[in-house]
């Protein structure tokens, strides 16, 4: 958190002369413009986009291998591949790694390559803070799965309840890896959160005001909020599991009159919008696709904007609908069980705006449209199965069981993997300047599309039938063996599905037909320059004049606005994020095996504060910078 | 490379220089996300504060907290992290107006009150931690050593940061920097606010009704 304030400190607009490179306390500034350095050191919000969409599209194979895994124990009753703690850990770094490292880094590369863009803004507000979010939530990533060769990795799921990861029940160092590397994503998020915020108040073009913003715009601003809100909670549970682990404080433990419910409070408090920040960016995507390939403009607009934001409001208004078996008594469950239903109501009008933006349109079924389909279709499903949810009663049966697990991955994958791979699809010929192939594009998604329903769908029967989820295998007499095989069979498929898309990815990469500035007849700004777009995006700040203010200026014949001859500021490149990173990193290895010898761990987390103290001072004291680009001169593209 | 530009004279680089602090609402970026910081910050420590709450009469043995909460030595501290608001709004004042002996003054003051405050922190704990309260003696020790060693910990930070402006104040320039000033006081006034939530919900509230 500090760095985070820190960072309002760096004050200094030094102008140096433009002939002489700029001093940072290092020596020069970096001024590599390709190769790994160039990376490094990048604050360009599009190579940053760049970084953190390849991190977690490598942490989402990860995690499918991990889930993969999960389903070959599940295969037959009585497997023994992955058999009790082994089993733990499987589960609880699958849930991890899918939701804190490939699920919000993939949001966060659209937030970063898709945003400014959108605004017509040259970078974000703070492009050295965004450098900074990208290189810790490296290193937590990293931490955490550093844990798989230092003694094991976390076991106590991804809810991390205590007492089970207590210090009691859980004594090594699984829990905190978990703790530890949860605290660093949470910086980096606090710190994206607070860029994007800015960058979306702040950087916005003349003339596009609050509700001529496109709606991936609005999503992000509201998902936003919701990381500023919804973060701290889980920072000071993780902060009061840490201290009961290490310093031997008694937040949650029992002997002591502590209550292991209120972990769940705030980890829920939390865990609750944290839903809706994995799902709002899917919204905001889809809400991109679909008048893009239906050539109308988005039916409902203010309502789906409003649904939005009404989504986030009451997104902390429903965490308890997870503790319905928890005893918190009949008002409380009341409660949270209405305003789990009202909740219900934004997300189905904003279905039905979806489908009258699609009525009477003039559809094109290409890939991205297709993923957009299938996020309508799947998370209603996954929606539906939610409403059932908060119905106290029949929540009681359901709890715990492979009902919830069909629930809520037709809402993660269903949901968000279908929006963020449509969003993949949609955007790849403006991030690389190529199209994907349409062929392999719609095999893949067919694939992914029959993999995923026979994976999750016979789970619904399965917990209906009483299979508790979390379990690492079950008698051969439960009536459970066929549907587990046939989930097993599927998630085979659904892992083709992916593959094919990767491999689509990388030979379109450069194979793929060259796209042009506007493949798709795009409404929003993106569109309006060229792709891959230049390290300035915008040659000329344009002057916003209407909702979908392209679509118009092409209408109009007004689209291409020539450069203006003045030459264009930008920010300087900085080793400084990378540094803080490292030194986080530091940090966080030294605290997790303090107790084991406080003489070598101690001055390694101190080295690692000192690390970050150094990086933080270094970068206040060179300033952003800034060189003067001339549009004319420059060859634009990052790669 | 691009610093080749070179041929740029010194009027376009002023009006690119306006242009970079280009804003659509007028208000600066730096001032905005530290107003979005302190409503994540708020969050922060309302998770402390009702947790301390929630476990307040819940813990097991002693020592209880209406033994050895000390409402003179806080009352003083509290006043010196006070009066350190006003120094702070001291010093905005005096960049603004580019007086750069008295922010020099003032925010060297500010930090001098913020140490002592934390110097009071340290005599507290020590005194406590005598007395027998530590973090892993009671739920009390628990919740108010995190509790209040988070607020420390914000109190420290931003010592060293306003110090750090007071150092950089005789070799760098602190013509622009009246923003940077203004938004660390906004973060130093949010931590003296949020001190007194605590001196009030945990200090205070805790004597209600108990005879001197």
């Amino acid at each position: 958190m500090s760095t985070s304030t820190e960072e309002i400190s760096t004050g200094g607009h030094v102008h140096s002369h433009p002939e002489a490179p700029e001093q940072g306390m290092l020596g020069p500034r970096p001024s590599a413009k390709r190769g790994i350095w160039s990376w490094l050191t990048t604050i360009d919000h599009k190579r940053i986009g760049i970084m953190y969409g390849l991190a977690a599209l490598f942490f989402l194979v990860l995690g499918g291998l991990e889930a993969l895994l999960i389903r070959l124990q599940l295969a037959v009753p009585n497997n023994a591949l992955l058999v009790g703690d082994m089993f733990n850990q499987m589960f609880t770094m699958h849930g991890t790694t899918m939701i804190f490292l490939a699920v919000m880094p993939l949001i966060a590369a659209f937030f970063n390559f898709v945003v400014p863009l959108q605004i017509g803004a040259r970078d974000v507000a703070f492009p050295r803070l965004n450098a900074f979010s990208l290189w810790v939530f490296i290193a937590g990533a990293v931490l955490i799965n550093v844990s798989w060769f230092a003694g094991g990795a976390p076991n106590g799921a991804w809810v991390g309840y205590p007492p089970i990861t207590g210090p009691q029940y859980n004594p090594g160092h699984n829990s905190d890896f978990w703790v530890m590397g949860l605290m660093l994503l949470g910086v980096s998020s606090v710190a994206a959160s607070l860029n994007f915020f800015t960058t979306i108040v702040n950087m916005r073009a003349p003339g596009l005001s609050l509700m001529r913003m496109p709606v991936f715009v609005w999503m992000t601003i509201v998902t936003n909020i919701l990381i500023l809100l919804a973060f701290p909670p889980i920072t000071i549970a993780l902060a009061q599991l840490m201290m009961d682990r290490m310093f031997g404080a008694n937040f949650f433990n029992v002997s002591k009159g502590g209550m292991p419910i209120m972990w769940q409070h705030w980890f829920w408090v939390f865990g609750h919008p944290e839903v809706y920040i994995l799902i709002l960016p899917g919204m905001g995507i889809v809400s991109e696709i679909l008048p893009t390939f239906s050539r109308k403009p988005l039916f409902g607009y203010p309502l789906i904007v409003f649904s939005g934001a009404f989504i986030g409001f009451m997104g902390f208004a429903v965490w308890s609908h997870h503790m319905f078996t928890t005893g918190m008594g009949v008002i409380a469950v009341l409660a949270f069980s209405v305003t789990t239903s009202i909740i219900a109501v934004p997300t189905g009008v904003k279905i039905f705006n979806w489908i009258g933006t699609m009525w009477g349109g003039n559809l094109r079924m290409t890939t991205p449209m297709l993923y957009a389909l299938s996020f309508i279709s799947m998370f209603t499903v996954g929606g539906f199965s939610g409403i059932m949810h908060s119905a106290a009663a029949a929540d009681m049966q359901q709890h715990d069981t492979y009902f919830i697990v069909a629930h809520f991955h037709y809402v993660l994958i269903g949901g968000a993997i279908s929006a963020l791979f449509g969003g993949i699809a949609y955007w790849f010929p403006k991030i690389t300047g190529r199209l994907m192939d349409e062929k392999l594009g719609k095999w893949a998604f067919w694939i992914f599309f029959v993999g995923f329903n026979m994976t999750f769908f016979p789970m619904h029967i399965l917990g209906l039938n009483g299979m508790p989820r979390r379990i690492y295998t079950y008698h051969a007499d439960m009536g459970w063996n066929f549907w587990n095989h046939f989930c097993t069979a599927g998630a085979f498929v659904l892992a083709v599905g992916f593959l094919l898309f990767f491999i689509n990815m990388f030979n379109s990469l450069k194979h793929g037909e060259i796209a042009g500035d506007d493949p798709w007849d795009g409404r929003t700004l993106e569109w309006s320059i060229s792709s891959p777009p230049p390290e300035y995006n915008f040659a000329v700040i344009p002057q916003v004049t209407h909702l979908d203010d392209f679509w118009h200026k092409k209408q109009s014949g007004k689209a291409s606005a020539s450069w203006d001859g003045k030459l264009i500021h930008m920010p300087l490149p900085s080793y400084y994020p990378l540094i803080c990173g490292v030194g986080m990193f530091v940090f966080g290895m030294g605290m997790i095996f303090l107790k084991d010898n406080m003489m070598v761990f101690l001055p390694i987390a101190v080295g690692g504060i000192l690390l970050l103290t150094f990086a933080i001072f270094g970068w206040a004291l060179e300033g952003p910078g800034g060189e003067m680009i001339d549009p004319t001169k420059e060859s634009g593209a990052y790669n | 490379m691009s610093h080749a530009a070179a041929a740029v004279d010194h009027q376009h680089h002023h009006e690119e220089h306006h242009h970079e602090e280009y804003s659509y609402t007028g208000v600066t970026n730096k001032k905005v996300m530290m107003w979005a910081f302190l409503a994540s910050d708020c969050m922060f420590f309302g998770t402390l504060i009702s947790t301390y709450i929630i476990y307040h009469g819940k813990s097991l043995t002693g020592p209880y907290p209406v033994e050895v909460l000390s409402i003179p030595v806080t009352t003083a501290s509290s006043f010196v992290l006070l009066m350190s608001s006003l120094l702070m709004a001291l010093s905005v004042a005096a960049v603004n107006r580019q007086d750069i002996f008295q922010f020099r003054l003032w925010i060297f003051l500010t930090s001098v009150f913020g140490a002592i405050f934390l110097g009071f922190q340290s005599y507290e704990f020590t005194e406590f931690v005598l007395k027998g309260v530590t973090v892993q003696q009671n739920l009390f020790g628990s919740t108010f050593y995190t509790m209040t060693g988070t607020h420390g910990l914000h109190v420290a930070i931003g010592v060293f940061w306003l110090f750090s402006w007071f150092v950089y104040s005789f070799f760098g320039n602190m013509k622009d920097k009246a923003v940077d000033i203004e938004v660390a006081g906004l973060y130093w006034h949010f931590v003296d606010i949020v001190w007194i939530v605590i001196f009030t919900v945990i200090y205070l509230v805790e004597f209600v009704g108990v005879k001197a």
